[in-house]
Protein backbone atom coordinates (compact mmCIF):
# COMPACT_ATOMS: atom_id res chain seq x y z
CA UNK A 1 0.00 0.00 0.00
CA UNK A 2 2.86 2.73 0.91
CA UNK A 3 4.40 1.70 -2.47
CA UNK A 4 0.92 2.57 -3.92
CA UNK A 5 -0.07 5.97 -2.07
CA UNK A 6 3.87 7.18 -3.86
CA UNK A 7 2.86 6.09 -7.26
CA UNK A 8 -0.45 8.12 -7.06
CA UNK A 9 1.46 11.00 -5.30
CA UNK A 10 -0.08 13.61 -7.24
CA UNK A 11 -3.88 12.31 -6.00
CA UNK A 12 -2.52 12.12 -2.71
CA UNK A 13 -1.26 15.66 -2.48
CA UNK A 14 -4.98 16.35 -3.98
CA UNK A 15 -6.46 14.91 -0.96
CA UNK A 16 -4.05 16.42 1.49
CA UNK A 17 -4.42 19.47 0.47
CA UNK A 18 -8.07 19.31 0.86
CA UNK A 19 -7.79 17.74 4.15
CA UNK A 20 -5.52 20.23 5.00
CA UNK A 21 -8.08 22.87 4.38
CA UNK A 22 -10.46 20.54 6.38
CA UNK A 23 -8.58 20.62 9.20
CA UNK A 24 -8.13 24.46 9.29
CA UNK A 25 -11.85 25.28 8.66
CA UNK A 26 -12.29 23.22 11.71
CA UNK A 27 -9.53 24.37 14.22
CA UNK A 28 -11.55 26.36 15.97
CA UNK A 29 -14.30 24.31 16.60
CA UNK A 30 -11.53 21.93 17.47
CA UNK A 31 -10.09 24.39 19.60
CA UNK A 32 -13.30 24.78 21.52
CA UNK A 33 -14.15 21.20 22.57
CA UNK A 34 -10.09 21.21 23.60
CA UNK A 35 -7.10 19.75 21.77
CA UNK A 36 -5.76 17.94 24.94
CA UNK A 37 -9.23 15.99 24.89
CA UNK A 38 -8.62 14.80 21.36
CA UNK A 39 -5.64 13.85 21.32
CA UNK A 40 -5.76 10.48 22.47
CA UNK A 41 -8.86 9.26 19.88
CA UNK A 42 -7.00 11.32 16.79
CA UNK A 43 -4.22 10.11 17.21
CA UNK A 44 -5.61 6.56 16.90
CA UNK A 45 -7.70 7.56 13.96
CA UNK A 46 -4.50 9.32 12.17
CA UNK A 47 -2.88 5.92 13.09
CA UNK A 48 -5.53 3.72 11.60
CA UNK A 49 -5.86 5.73 8.45
CA UNK A 50 -2.32 6.95 7.71
CA UNK A 51 -0.30 3.56 8.72
CA UNK A 52 -2.87 1.93 6.47
CA UNK A 53 -2.14 4.54 3.14
CA UNK A 54 2.12 5.30 4.44
CA UNK A 55 3.08 2.46 6.75
CA UNK A 56 2.87 5.71 9.47
CA UNK A 57 5.05 5.78 12.29
CA UNK A 58 3.85 7.98 14.17
CA UNK A 59 6.58 10.70 14.47
CA UNK A 60 4.24 13.40 15.04
CA UNK A 61 5.82 15.81 12.61
CA UNK A 62 4.58 14.52 9.33
CA UNK A 63 6.16 15.76 6.08
CA UNK A 64 4.73 13.67 3.25
CA UNK A 65 3.82 16.45 1.73
CA UNK A 66 7.76 17.26 1.10
CA UNK A 67 9.02 13.79 0.73
CA UNK A 68 7.18 12.84 -2.35
CA UNK A 69 4.45 10.93 -0.18
CA UNK A 70 7.09 8.06 0.93
CA UNK A 71 7.64 8.24 4.47
CA UNK A 72 11.15 8.69 5.81
CA UNK A 73 10.56 7.51 9.25
CA UNK A 74 10.44 3.94 7.07
CA UNK A 75 13.86 4.63 6.19
CA UNK A 76 16.10 2.32 8.92
CA UNK A 77 18.37 5.37 9.47
CA UNK A 78 15.23 7.54 9.66
CA UNK A 79 16.26 9.85 7.02
CA UNK A 80 14.01 13.08 6.59
CA UNK A 81 16.29 15.06 3.73
CA UNK A 82 17.38 12.13 1.28
CA UNK A 83 19.14 9.47 0.72
CA UNK A 84 21.81 7.64 2.20
CA UNK A 85 25.07 7.12 0.03
CA UNK A 86 24.19 3.44 1.14
CA UNK A 87 21.46 2.47 -1.92
CA UNK A 88 22.03 -0.46 -3.65
CA UNK A 89 22.66 -0.59 -7.70
CA UNK A 90 19.00 -1.58 -7.79
CA UNK A 91 17.60 1.18 -6.27
CA UNK A 92 17.18 -0.94 -2.64
CA UNK A 93 17.94 -0.50 0.63
CA UNK A 94 21.43 -0.78 2.06
CA UNK A 95 20.56 -2.44 5.50
CA UNK A 96 17.29 -4.23 3.96
CA UNK A 97 18.38 -5.55 0.62
CA UNK A 98 14.71 -6.44 -0.18
CA UNK A 99 13.11 -3.15 0.40
CA UNK A 100 13.02 -0.29 -1.72
CA UNK A 101 15.22 2.85 -0.35
CA UNK A 102 12.58 5.42 0.69
CA UNK A 103 13.61 8.07 -1.23
CA UNK A 104 14.36 6.64 -4.06
CA UNK A 105 10.39 6.51 -4.36
CA UNK A 106 10.32 9.50 -2.25
CA UNK A 107 12.39 11.38 -5.08
CA UNK A 108 9.83 9.61 -7.92
CA UNK A 109 6.81 10.33 -5.84
CA UNK A 110 7.81 14.09 -5.90
CA UNK A 111 8.30 13.93 -9.44
CA UNK A 112 4.13 13.96 -9.99
CA UNK A 113 3.35 16.63 -7.08
CA UNK A 114 2.34 19.82 -8.14
CA UNK A 115 4.82 20.69 -4.98
CA UNK A 116 7.10 18.37 -5.81
CA UNK A 117 10.19 20.87 -5.54
CA UNK A 118 9.51 20.80 -1.57
CA UNK A 119 11.74 17.61 -1.48
CA UNK A 120 14.95 20.05 -1.74
CA UNK A 121 14.09 21.85 1.11
CA UNK A 122 16.01 21.37 4.64
CA UNK A 123 13.66 19.75 7.05
CA UNK A 124 14.87 20.41 10.40
CA UNK A 125 15.87 17.31 13.14
CA UNK A 126 12.88 15.96 14.08
CA UNK A 127 11.65 16.57 17.26
CA UNK A 128 11.39 13.21 19.53
CA UNK A 129 9.19 14.64 21.71
CA UNK A 130 6.37 14.70 19.76
CA UNK A 131 6.73 10.66 19.00
CA UNK A 132 2.99 8.71 19.04
CA UNK A 133 1.34 12.84 18.96
CA UNK A 134 -1.05 13.81 16.56
CA UNK A 135 0.48 15.62 13.46
CA UNK A 136 -3.41 16.48 12.37
CA UNK A 137 -3.94 17.64 15.88
CA UNK A 138 -0.44 19.79 16.11
CA UNK A 139 -1.65 21.29 12.36
CA UNK A 140 -4.96 22.16 13.96
CA UNK A 141 -3.55 23.83 16.35
CA UNK A 142 -1.26 25.71 14.17
CA UNK A 143 -3.99 27.07 12.28
CA UNK A 144 -5.97 28.02 15.34
CA UNK A 145 -3.30 30.07 16.96
CA UNK A 146 -2.53 31.31 13.84
CA UNK A 147 -6.36 33.37 14.29
CA UNK A 148 -6.70 33.94 17.04
CA UNK B 1 61.16 10.73 -2.33
CA UNK B 2 60.76 14.37 -0.85
CA UNK B 3 58.55 16.81 -2.21
CA UNK B 4 60.43 19.58 -4.03
CA UNK B 5 58.94 23.16 -2.63
CA UNK B 6 58.11 24.44 0.46
CA UNK B 7 55.34 24.97 2.35
CA UNK B 8 53.09 27.97 1.65
CA UNK B 9 54.22 30.18 4.47
CA UNK B 10 50.88 30.37 5.29
CA UNK B 11 50.28 27.24 6.67
CA UNK B 12 53.38 27.22 8.90
CA UNK B 13 52.98 27.91 12.38
CA UNK B 14 55.54 29.09 14.91
CA UNK B 15 56.44 25.33 15.89
CA UNK B 16 54.42 22.27 14.02
CA UNK B 17 51.42 21.82 16.69
CA UNK B 18 51.06 25.99 16.75
CA UNK B 19 47.77 27.30 15.79
CA UNK B 20 48.25 29.05 12.28
CA UNK B 21 47.74 32.86 12.09
CA UNK B 22 43.88 34.38 11.00
CA UNK B 23 43.42 34.50 8.01
CA UNK B 24 40.44 36.88 6.69
CA UNK B 25 36.97 35.54 5.36
CA UNK B 26 38.49 31.73 6.91
CA UNK B 27 35.91 29.96 8.97
CA UNK B 28 38.74 27.58 10.42
CA UNK B 29 42.57 28.27 11.28
CA UNK B 30 42.82 25.11 9.68
CA UNK B 31 45.67 24.17 6.02
CA UNK B 32 42.88 22.54 3.99
CA UNK B 33 41.36 25.50 4.08
CA UNK B 34 43.63 27.67 2.73
CA UNK B 35 45.09 25.42 0.34
CA UNK B 36 41.45 25.07 -1.24
CA UNK B 37 40.76 28.58 -0.71
CA UNK B 38 44.27 29.44 -2.32
CA UNK B 39 42.60 27.54 -5.87
CA UNK B 40 45.28 24.81 -4.88
CA UNK B 41 44.20 21.03 -5.98
CA UNK B 42 44.08 19.44 -2.80
CA UNK B 43 44.91 16.16 -1.49
CA UNK B 44 43.27 14.64 1.44
CA UNK B 45 43.74 10.96 2.81
CA UNK B 46 41.98 8.71 4.90
CA UNK B 47 43.53 7.20 8.28
CA UNK B 48 42.16 3.79 9.70
CA UNK B 49 41.83 4.14 13.35
CA UNK B 50 43.46 1.56 15.41
CA UNK B 51 42.33 -1.84 17.34
CA UNK B 52 44.53 0.28 19.85
CA UNK B 53 44.90 2.29 23.07
CA UNK B 54 48.62 3.10 22.37
CA UNK B 55 49.07 6.90 20.77
CA UNK B 56 52.34 5.57 18.69
CA UNK B 57 49.56 3.17 16.68
CA UNK B 58 48.36 6.29 15.38
CA UNK B 59 51.29 8.57 14.81
CA UNK B 60 53.16 5.60 12.67
CA UNK B 61 49.31 5.52 10.74
CA UNK B 62 49.95 9.34 9.68
CA UNK B 63 53.17 10.07 9.10
CA UNK B 64 53.27 8.25 6.16
CA UNK B 65 51.61 10.85 4.42
CA UNK B 66 53.58 13.32 5.86
CA UNK B 67 54.33 15.80 3.27
CA UNK B 68 51.86 14.62 0.70
CA UNK B 69 48.26 15.26 1.97
CA UNK B 70 46.52 18.54 2.66
CA UNK B 71 44.40 17.18 5.29
CA UNK B 72 44.01 13.41 7.08
CA UNK B 73 40.32 12.21 7.53
CA UNK B 74 40.67 10.39 10.85
CA UNK B 75 37.33 7.54 10.14
CA UNK B 76 34.62 7.00 12.37
CA UNK B 77 33.60 3.91 13.13
CA UNK B 78 33.75 3.34 9.23
CA UNK B 79 31.72 0.37 8.20
CA UNK B 80 29.97 0.25 11.26
CA UNK B 81 33.66 -1.39 12.88
CA UNK B 82 34.62 -0.07 16.52
CA UNK B 83 37.84 1.42 15.95
CA UNK B 84 39.81 4.31 18.25
CA UNK B 85 37.55 7.30 17.86
CA UNK B 86 38.00 10.09 15.12
CA UNK B 87 37.95 12.72 18.12
CA UNK B 88 40.85 11.37 19.72
CA UNK B 89 42.62 10.62 16.55
CA UNK B 90 41.88 13.89 15.49
CA UNK B 91 42.99 15.52 18.62
CA UNK B 92 46.62 13.18 18.52
CA UNK B 93 46.56 14.57 15.13
CA UNK B 94 46.67 18.43 15.76
CA UNK B 95 49.28 17.49 18.97
CA UNK B 96 51.80 16.41 16.20
CA UNK B 97 50.95 19.11 13.73
CA UNK B 98 48.99 17.52 11.11
CA UNK B 99 45.59 19.13 9.92
CA UNK B 100 43.09 16.39 10.76
CA UNK B 101 39.06 15.96 9.24
CA UNK B 102 37.29 14.80 12.11
CA UNK B 103 34.40 12.46 10.79
CA UNK B 104 30.87 12.38 12.80
CA UNK B 105 28.58 9.74 11.92
CA UNK B 106 25.22 10.25 12.97
CA UNK B 107 24.87 6.41 13.53
CA UNK B 108 26.11 6.31 16.64
CA UNK B 109 25.77 9.70 18.98
CA UNK B 110 22.56 11.74 19.17
CA UNK B 111 22.53 15.56 19.37
CA UNK B 112 24.06 15.66 23.00
CA UNK B 113 27.05 13.66 22.28
CA UNK B 114 27.94 15.38 19.07
CA UNK B 115 27.27 19.26 19.89
CA UNK B 116 29.61 18.45 22.62
CA UNK B 117 32.19 16.27 20.88
CA UNK B 118 31.89 19.35 18.21
CA UNK B 119 33.37 21.66 21.08
CA UNK B 120 36.17 19.23 22.67
CA UNK B 121 37.32 18.61 19.11
CA UNK B 122 37.29 22.07 18.38
CA UNK B 123 39.28 23.49 21.54
CA UNK B 124 42.04 20.76 20.84
CA UNK B 125 42.63 21.87 17.66
CA UNK B 126 40.47 20.09 15.20
CA UNK B 127 39.65 22.36 12.42
CA UNK B 128 37.74 20.52 9.66
CA UNK B 129 34.72 18.27 10.65
CA UNK B 130 32.87 16.17 7.71
CA UNK B 131 29.53 15.36 8.47
CA UNK B 132 27.98 11.80 7.54
CA UNK B 133 24.96 9.69 7.79
CA UNK B 134 27.08 6.39 8.59
CA UNK B 135 26.99 2.37 7.15
CA UNK B 136 23.84 1.31 8.96
CA UNK B 137 25.01 -1.37 12.01
CA UNK B 138 23.78 -4.38 10.04
CA UNK B 139 27.51 -4.21 7.69
CA UNK B 140 29.86 -3.90 10.55
CA UNK B 141 30.94 -6.52 13.74
CA UNK B 142 28.64 -5.13 16.39
CA UNK B 143 25.59 -5.50 13.89
CA UNK B 144 23.37 -6.01 17.31
CA UNK B 145 23.97 -2.20 18.50
CA UNK B 146 21.43 0.16 18.62
CA UNK B 147 21.57 2.58 15.52
CA UNK B 148 21.12 6.24 16.77
CA UNK B 149 20.56 8.49 14.02
CA UNK B 150 18.76 10.70 15.76
CA UNK B 151 20.20 13.69 13.25
CA UNK B 152 20.51 13.17 9.31
CA UNK B 153 24.06 14.82 7.84
CA UNK B 154 21.99 17.63 6.83
CA UNK B 155 20.29 18.56 9.92
CA UNK B 156 23.88 17.52 11.66
CA UNK B 157 25.45 19.80 9.59
CA UNK B 158 23.14 22.97 10.32
CA UNK B 159 23.32 22.72 13.48
CA UNK B 160 27.65 22.99 13.55
CA UNK B 161 26.99 26.03 11.41
CA UNK B 162 24.76 27.53 13.90
CA UNK B 163 26.98 26.67 16.99
CA UNK B 164 29.86 28.72 14.35
CA UNK B 165 28.16 31.10 12.96
CA UNK B 166 25.14 31.77 15.80
CA UNK B 167 27.73 30.63 18.86
CA UNK B 168 24.77 28.64 20.42
CA UNK B 169 23.11 24.72 20.60
CA UNK B 170 20.24 23.92 19.32
CA UNK B 171 18.36 24.78 22.35
CA UNK B 172 19.85 27.94 21.93
CA UNK B 173 22.09 28.00 24.69
CA UNK B 174 24.79 30.71 23.78
CA UNK B 175 28.16 29.30 23.56
CA UNK B 176 31.12 31.19 24.96
CA UNK B 177 33.46 30.46 22.45
CA UNK B 178 32.14 29.16 19.22
CA UNK B 179 34.05 26.32 17.52
CA UNK B 180 36.06 27.74 14.09
CA UNK B 181 35.77 24.57 12.03
CA UNK B 182 35.36 24.03 8.28
CA UNK B 183 32.41 21.88 7.53
CA UNK B 184 32.84 19.08 4.89
CA UNK B 185 29.97 16.93 3.66
CA UNK B 186 30.39 13.41 2.06
CA UNK B 187 28.35 12.77 -0.99
CA UNK B 188 28.14 9.57 -3.91
CA UNK B 189 27.51 10.54 -7.41
CA UNK B 190 27.21 6.60 -8.59
CA UNK B 191 24.13 5.32 -6.20
CA UNK B 192 20.46 5.89 -7.20
CA UNK B 193 18.63 7.96 -7.34
CA UNK B 194 21.13 9.64 -9.39
CA UNK B 195 19.07 12.79 -10.88
CA UNK B 196 18.49 13.61 -7.12
CA UNK B 197 22.20 13.20 -6.14
CA UNK B 198 23.12 16.92 -7.14
CA UNK B 199 20.04 18.02 -5.43
CA UNK B 200 21.14 16.33 -2.02
CA UNK B 201 24.20 18.10 -3.02
CA UNK B 202 22.82 21.87 -2.70
CA UNK B 203 20.66 21.00 0.39
CA UNK B 204 24.55 20.10 1.83
CA UNK B 205 25.97 23.33 0.68
CA UNK B 206 22.72 25.36 1.54
CA UNK B 207 23.33 23.31 5.04
CA UNK B 208 26.59 24.82 5.41
CA UNK B 209 28.90 22.22 3.80
CA UNK B 210 32.22 24.03 2.49
CA UNK B 211 33.76 20.77 0.80
CA UNK B 212 32.65 17.58 -0.25
CA UNK B 213 34.32 14.35 -0.35
CA UNK B 214 32.53 11.87 -2.34
CA UNK B 215 32.36 8.19 -2.62
CA UNK B 216 35.17 6.03 -4.68
CA UNK B 217 35.18 7.14 -8.35
CA UNK B 218 35.91 4.20 -10.43
CA UNK B 219 33.43 5.19 -13.06
CA UNK B 220 34.97 8.53 -14.90
CA UNK B 221 31.68 9.03 -17.32
CA UNK B 222 29.86 8.71 -14.35
CA UNK B 223 30.98 11.71 -12.34
CA UNK B 224 31.35 14.12 -15.36
CA UNK B 225 27.41 13.67 -15.64
CA UNK B 226 27.00 14.66 -11.89
CA UNK B 227 29.86 17.34 -12.59
CA UNK B 228 27.93 18.64 -15.59
CA UNK B 229 24.84 18.97 -13.47
CA UNK B 230 26.53 20.32 -10.47
CA UNK B 231 28.38 23.00 -12.35
CA UNK B 232 24.89 24.28 -14.49
CA UNK B 233 23.76 24.65 -10.73
CA UNK B 234 26.78 26.41 -9.61
CA UNK B 235 27.40 24.38 -6.91
CA UNK B 236 31.24 24.18 -8.00
CA UNK B 237 31.45 27.80 -6.90
CA UNK B 238 30.04 27.18 -3.42
CA UNK B 239 31.84 24.42 -2.16
CA UNK B 240 35.07 22.36 -2.95
CA UNK B 241 34.80 19.04 -4.21
CA UNK B 242 37.09 16.45 -3.91
CA UNK B 243 36.54 12.99 -5.40
CA UNK B 244 37.55 10.03 -3.71
CA UNK B 245 39.98 7.95 -5.32
CA UNK B 246 41.75 4.80 -3.98
CA UNK B 247 43.48 1.79 -5.93
CA UNK B 248 42.16 -1.54 -5.62
CA UNK B 249 44.74 -4.10 -4.71
CA UNK B 250 43.26 -7.06 -7.18
CA UNK B 251 40.25 -7.98 -8.64
CA UNK B 252 38.87 -10.08 -6.10
CA UNK B 253 39.24 -7.27 -3.95
CA UNK B 254 37.39 -5.41 -5.92
CA UNK B 255 34.20 -8.01 -5.92
CA UNK B 256 34.34 -7.85 -2.62
CA UNK B 257 34.22 -4.24 -2.06
CA UNK B 258 31.27 -4.23 -4.61
CA UNK B 259 29.59 -6.44 -2.98
CA UNK B 260 30.37 -5.74 1.17
CA UNK B 261 30.87 -1.81 1.23
CA UNK B 262 27.70 -0.14 1.02
CA UNK B 263 27.96 2.33 -1.74
CA UNK B 264 30.42 1.47 -3.81
CA UNK B 265 30.08 1.08 -7.71
CA UNK B 266 32.92 -0.65 -9.73
CA UNK B 267 32.05 -0.85 -13.22
CA UNK B 268 32.73 -4.18 -14.78
CA UNK B 269 35.45 -2.78 -17.23
CA UNK B 270 37.59 -1.61 -14.29
CA UNK B 271 37.72 -5.61 -12.70
CA UNK B 272 38.14 -7.31 -16.29
CA UNK B 273 41.06 -5.03 -16.91
CA UNK B 274 42.48 -5.74 -13.53
CA UNK B 275 41.43 -9.58 -14.17
CA UNK B 276 43.62 -8.89 -17.48
CA UNK B 277 47.05 -8.04 -15.78
CA UNK B 278 49.89 -9.51 -14.78
CA UNK B 279 50.59 -7.92 -11.68
CA UNK B 280 46.72 -7.35 -10.49
CA UNK B 281 48.26 -4.95 -7.59
CA UNK B 282 50.39 -2.81 -9.35
CA UNK B 283 47.02 -2.20 -12.39
CA UNK B 284 45.37 -1.34 -9.60
CA UNK B 285 47.41 1.72 -8.81
CA UNK B 286 47.90 2.37 -12.10
CA UNK B 287 44.10 3.10 -12.48
CA UNK B 288 44.09 4.83 -9.34
CA UNK B 289 46.51 7.20 -10.87
CA UNK B 290 44.85 7.77 -14.23
CA UNK B 291 42.24 8.44 -12.31
CA UNK B 292 43.26 10.95 -10.56
CA UNK B 293 45.16 12.70 -13.86
CA UNK B 294 42.05 12.92 -15.59
CA UNK B 295 40.18 14.52 -12.17
CA UNK B 296 42.63 16.94 -12.28
CA UNK B 297 41.36 18.55 -15.47
CA UNK B 298 38.03 18.09 -14.79
CA UNK B 299 36.71 21.70 -14.30
CA UNK B 300 34.76 22.43 -10.65
CA UNK B 301 37.26 19.45 -9.14
CA UNK B 302 38.76 21.07 -6.39
CA UNK B 303 40.66 18.08 -4.87
CA UNK B 304 40.73 14.34 -4.52
CA UNK B 305 40.68 12.27 -1.53
CA UNK B 306 42.53 9.05 -1.43
CA UNK B 307 41.14 5.85 0.62
CA UNK B 308 43.63 3.26 0.24
CA UNK B 309 42.51 0.96 3.05
CA UNK B 310 45.39 -1.44 3.92
CA UNK B 311 47.33 0.01 0.96
CA UNK B 312 47.87 3.52 3.21
CA UNK B 313 52.19 3.23 2.26
CA UNK B 314 51.05 3.44 -1.41
CA UNK B 315 49.46 6.52 -0.67
CA UNK B 316 52.92 9.33 -1.39
CA UNK B 317 53.77 6.82 -4.29
CA UNK B 318 50.46 7.28 -5.83
CA UNK B 319 50.05 11.59 -5.13
CA UNK B 320 54.07 11.72 -6.50
CA UNK B 321 53.75 9.82 -9.47
CA UNK B 322 50.45 10.88 -10.66
CA UNK B 323 52.13 14.36 -10.75
CA UNK B 324 48.78 16.01 -8.85
CA UNK B 325 50.63 18.22 -6.83
CA UNK B 326 52.21 19.76 -9.84
CA UNK B 327 55.38 20.94 -7.75
CA UNK B 328 53.96 22.04 -4.61
CA UNK B 329 54.91 20.68 -1.00
CA UNK B 330 51.68 20.11 1.24
CA UNK B 331 53.13 20.61 5.08
CA UNK B 332 55.08 18.53 6.86
CA UNK B 333 57.52 18.68 9.79
CA UNK B 334 60.85 18.74 8.93
CA UNK B 335 60.63 21.73 7.26
CA UNK B 336 59.94 24.15 10.07
CA UNK B 337 63.16 25.55 11.52
CA UNK B 338 64.14 25.22 14.93
CA UNK B 339 61.79 22.57 15.55
CA UNK B 340 61.67 19.42 17.94
CA UNK B 341 61.17 15.93 16.06
CA UNK B 342 58.28 14.01 18.04
CA UNK B 343 59.15 10.71 18.48
CA UNK B 344 56.61 9.99 20.94
CA UNK B 345 53.79 11.81 22.64
CA UNK B 346 54.29 10.03 25.50
CA UNK B 347 57.63 11.37 27.03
Amino acid sequence: MRTWAVRHSALMERLYKAFEGTIARAAPMLARIGFARLERPVAALESGVKGFLFDCRMCGDCVLSKTGMSCPMNCPKGLRNGPCGGVRANGNCEVYPEMPCVWVEAYRGSLGMREGAAIAGILPPLNHALKGSSAWLSLAREKAGARG
Amino acid sequence: MTAAAAPHPHDVGADPAAPLVDLPGHSSRGRLERVLRRGEFAVTAELSPPDSANVDDVEVRARIFEGWVDGINATDGSGAHCHMSSVAVSAILTRIGYSPVLQISCRDYNRIAIQGNVLGAAALGVGNVLCLTGDGVQCGDHPEAKPVFDLDSISLLSVIRAMRDEGRFMSGRKLTFAPRVFLGAAENPFAPPLDFRVIRLKKKIDAGAQFVQTQYCFDFEMLRTFMTKARDMGLDERCFILVGVGPLASARAAYWMRASVPGVHIPDSVIARLEGAPDQRAEGKRICIEMIQALREEPGVAGVHVMAYRQEQKVAEIVHESGVLRGRAPWRRDFIPKMQPVESLEG
